[in-house]
């Protein structure tokens, strides 16, 4: 692959560090998309509407995009259904208990230089690595 | 009602961005994770270029008395490194691996859905909101403890260890 096959990836990691910074810079608030959206069932009156607007956003600047470009990801037909009924539980179990995801241990934590978010952050790549490993070729699922 | 559009607009950025950046792809995170075969870097470049962002400008933002539009940044002060913590990232950690989905994606991808969305996010929701209703729970056994260490006294719409994400 070339260098430049990762452009969208890098183009589209910045906008989601332009993102969480327009939100802590104008809100006070952290971009952890597990955070927003598991407190959302919690929230109290007048701190529900911004989490929806968030999210609401998030869904509707991925529309955009598959509007603009034919990039519209295509079900895995043959993943097994439970695995992913399992795999959703253990995402939002543990991104509930360990307080923060992808977007807010790495992207925002990392970005506030809190050690707390780097282990957390270290801790799920490397199980996830190994998970894949498992899953993929012990088990053979893909 | 600027919070609220200041909200909006960052979701939409973010959105964007996600799609943008591959990562709405499980099966493109999953070459990721997979060391073995193929090796595709495209998330490294994600979380790079979304960390090369945050780290140079949160250092102006949280130089900041508050936030532009709010009273005050809502971020936990807790650095402790605590079980609960490596006991989540262990589990989010094989949650990821297994399907390549993380939060950020799965909502995205309500923009787009297909069979595999509605079984995980619905799950992912339920595991989500099943832990926080323990936490609730034990919170409310254990009073008074307070968990969360925000600069001031508590708001009442502020949930338990609210802004401790990251």
């Amino acid at each position: 692959m070339s260098l430049s096959a990762f452009l969208p990836s890098l183009l589209g990691g910045v906008l989601i560090g332009v993102a969480a910074t327009l939100l802590l810079w104008l809100n006070g608030r952290l971009a952890g998309i597990s955070g927003i959206l598991w407190r959302l069932f919690f929230s109290k009156q007048g701190d529900a509407l911004w989490r929806v607007l968030f999210l609401g956003g998030v869904v509707g600047g991925a529309a955009l995009y598959y509007a603009l470009y034919d990039d519209v990801p295509v079900a895995r037909e043959t993943f097994p259904a439970w695995l992913l009924v399992v795999s959703g539980f253990l995402v939002g179990y543990g991104t509930s208990l360990g307080n923060g995801c992808t977007s807010g241990h790495g992207v925002c934590g990392l970005g506030r230089l809190s050690l707390r978010s780097l282990v957390a952050t270290v801790i799920f790549l490397v199980t996830a690595i190994v998970t894949t490993f498992v899953v993929r070729h012990l088990f053979g699922v893909v | 009602m600027k919070r609220n559009l200041a909200s909006l607009v960052a979701g939409l950025v973010f959105g964007f961005g996600l799609a943008l950046s591959g990562m709405t792809h499980p099966e493109k995170v999953l070459s990721f994770l997979d060391m073995t075969g193929v090796w595709d870097a495209s998330l490294l470049f994600v979380l790079g270029g979304a960390v090369g962002v945050t780290v140079i400008t949160f250092r102006f933002v949280l130089k900041r008395e508050k936030p532009l539009l709010a009273e005050r940044f809502i971020i936990t002060k807790e650095t402790h490194i605590d079980r609960s913590i490596i006991l989540g990232a262990i589990l989010f950690g094989v949650g990821w691996g297994i399907s390549g989905y993380c939060p950020g994606p799965a909502v995205a991808l309500l923009a787009a859905p297909n069979w595999e969305l509605w079984a995980f996010l619905p799950a992912a929701i339920l595991g989500g909101v099943a832990e926080k209703l323990f936490e609730l729970r034990s919170q409310q056994n254990n009073e008074p403890q307070p968990q969360v260490a925000t600069q001031d006294a508590k708001p009442v719409t502020e949930s338990p260890s609210e802004g401790s994400c990251g």
